[in-house]
């Protein structure tokens, strides 16, 4: 029961980084219809943006952190503004095989400027290097420290998109962009506003795995960000909560199968996932199912 | 009030608006009938800046607006109810009301004008908690009609409101339409149900394949024998 438990524990640090990364996936889908295949390469850029700031910078943590948001924001949004917007009107392929180039271009960017080694963030320090007992349980801080961040950004969320006026109209221009447009709404800005959420959440998830699992490369974004899709997909494309959940539920599935079969067919659980949601629920756990118009 | 000059539009190869030209002054109610494919909505599209015409102009109130963003045309009072109504389905009708009013800031005003609405539609008022989608069609178009009315629109765009509407409803919407531009808002409307559109129509045009084909009053339309033939099944 003990270790059941632990794995859980495990399972959620794990889905909080995936339920981050999914969020970018379904926002941006939902918005605009496109998978952006480069969004896990932002998730990989934050990761390499905290370890720039800890290792050479010698910055803490937290500043870190928003460091490595602030640099995703600035790139999702440029990669939108560059790659994407010219294609507005493009058909859907298009803009599919233009992400899958982005996100190359971005891995091997990476790897031209850092090198294709793993690095290793520094040991943590001071109160994240302690553990939490409960009873049999022990919970490093450090994922108390990644719930707790995931969860601030995801209430974030909810709160700018529910309550604010961009919220709404980013809310608007997914459902109907035309109508949102005669409402006065700027759909540019509001796309642009989707992307810098979604890379923003990226760039967190980046620098909370990298002192997660403490080794980063340039193409650590690539298997976690398939991962996130699924869990995206999992829940429904395009819908915010069915990301979350989506996330966590890949997360533990993936520690639990880990732990009790073997973790070489954790992966290959995780899309076998993918391809029963798809047969038996095509529109993912929270989606309406609506036939989608293509 | 609105004045378009020899407006084409191009979707492609296909030529929607081949040089239109058409006035609608302050205070009426102008409708444009047609047959389907005419080029009525590309019109209303075009004209809130939703479709960009290959060469004419566009004035509000002189001003040249051919190259203005749809979002400054709401600014200057264009407001655009689109064809098949167009609600945000999962937000409340509320929510919807209140995107209406997006680009403005007087809160108090705001409020008022939803007062406005309520009176009005009293079954918005009764359903603003609900789901847009959930609405039945007429409370659709009513929906769609009073969010078009809370950026407080100089001249209000209607394309097709009584699509698909029992014929009390239809006569209802059109009570509606007559009592908004009673209240000072000047409006062009488009219809197929050509009838009911040129009884309460000031003036009209009439649309074939892309071209102004009639013009005159709303009267003079409806005992003209080619509009009976073509139009009012008589
Ligand atoms: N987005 C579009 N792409 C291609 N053709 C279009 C598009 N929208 C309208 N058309 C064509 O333009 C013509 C006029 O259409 P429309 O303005 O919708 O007519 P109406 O509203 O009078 O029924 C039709 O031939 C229609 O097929
Ligand atoms: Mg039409």
């Amino acid at each position: 029961m003990e270790q059941f438990l632990q794995q859980i524990i495990n399972g959620i640090s794990l889905g909080s980084i995936y339920a981050l990364v999914a969020l970018g996936y379904t926002m941006v889908y939902g918005i605009i219809k496109l998978i952006n295949f480069a969004h896990c390469d932002i998730y990989m850029i934050g990761a390499y943006v905290g370890y720039f700031c800890m290792t050479f910078l010698g910055i803490g943590f937290v500043p870190s952190l928003l460091a490595a948001m602030a640099v995703c924001t600035v790139l999702g949004v440029t990669i939108e503004k560059i790659a994407y917007k010219p294609l507005r009107n493009a058909t859907r392929i298009a803009v599919l095989i233009t992400a899958i180039g982005v996100s190359l271009f971005l891995e091997y960017g990476t790897m031209f400027f850092v090198k294709a080694q793993v690095r290793s963030y520094p040991p943590l320090t001071g109160l994240l290097a302690e553990t939490l007992r409960l009873g049999n349980i022990s919970v490093p801080m450090l994922q108390v420290l990644i719930l707790a961040i995931t969860v601030i950004l995801m209430l974030l969320l909810q709160f700018i998109v529910n309550k604010t006026k961009i919220g709404k109209a980013m809310r608007a221009v997914s459902m109907d962009q035309d109508a949102a447009e005669l409402m006065g709404i700027n759909v540019d800005t509001t796309i642009s506003f989707t992307f810098a959420l979604g890379s923003a959440l990226a760039g967190a998830a980046g620098i909370l795995v990298g002192i997660y699992y403490n080794s980063i490369n340039p193409l650590m974004g690539v298997l976690p960000g398939l991962k996130s899709f699924v869990a995206a997909v999992f829940g429904g494309i395009g819908i915010i909560p069915g990301a979350m959940i989506g996330g966590y539920i890949i997360g533990i599935v993936e520690v639990l199968i880990s732990g009790y079969i073997n973790s070489m067919y954790r992966d290959a659980f995780v899309f076998a996932i993918l391809i029963l949601i798809l047969i038996l629920k095509p529109a993912g756990l929270l989606g309406k199912n609506t036939r989608e118009k293509v | 009030m609105l004045e378009i000059k020899d407006l084409s539009v191009y979707f492609g190869v296909i030529n929607a608006l081949k040089g239109i030209s058409l006035t609608v002054n302050e205070g009426e109610i102008v409708t444009l009938i047609g047959a389907n494919g005419a080029g009525k909505t590309t019109t209303l599209r075009t004209i809130s800046g939703l479709e960009k015409p290959t060469s004419g102009t566009i004035l509000l109130e002189g001003k040249d607006i051919t190259a203005t963003s749809a979002k400054d045309r709401v600014k200057m009072g264009i407001s655009h109810v689109p064809e098949g109504r167009r609600v945000f389905p999962s937000m409340s009708v509320l929510e919807n009301l209140e995107l209406g009013a997006y680009l403005r800031r007087d809160k108090k005003e705001i409020a008022k004008d939803l007062q406005m609405v309520y009176e009005h539609f009293p079954i918005l008022h009764t359903r603003r908690k609900q789901a847009a989608g959930t609405l039945s069609g007429g409370e659709q178009q009513m929906l769609a009609i009073g969010r078009a009315l809370m950026s407080r629109p100089r001249i209000l765009l209607l394309d097709e409101p009584s699509m698909g509407l029992a014929p009390l409803l239809v006569q209802e919407i059109f009570n509606i339409i007559g009592n908004i531009n009673n209240n000072g808002t000047t409006v062009l409307l488009v219809e197929q149900n050509a009838s009911m559109a040129l009884r309460i129509a000031h003036r009209a045009y009439v649309m074939e394949t892309g071209s102004i084909v009639l013009s005159g009053t709303g009267a003079d339309l409806m005992q003209s024998e080619d509009i009976k033939k073509a139009y009012l099944g008589g």
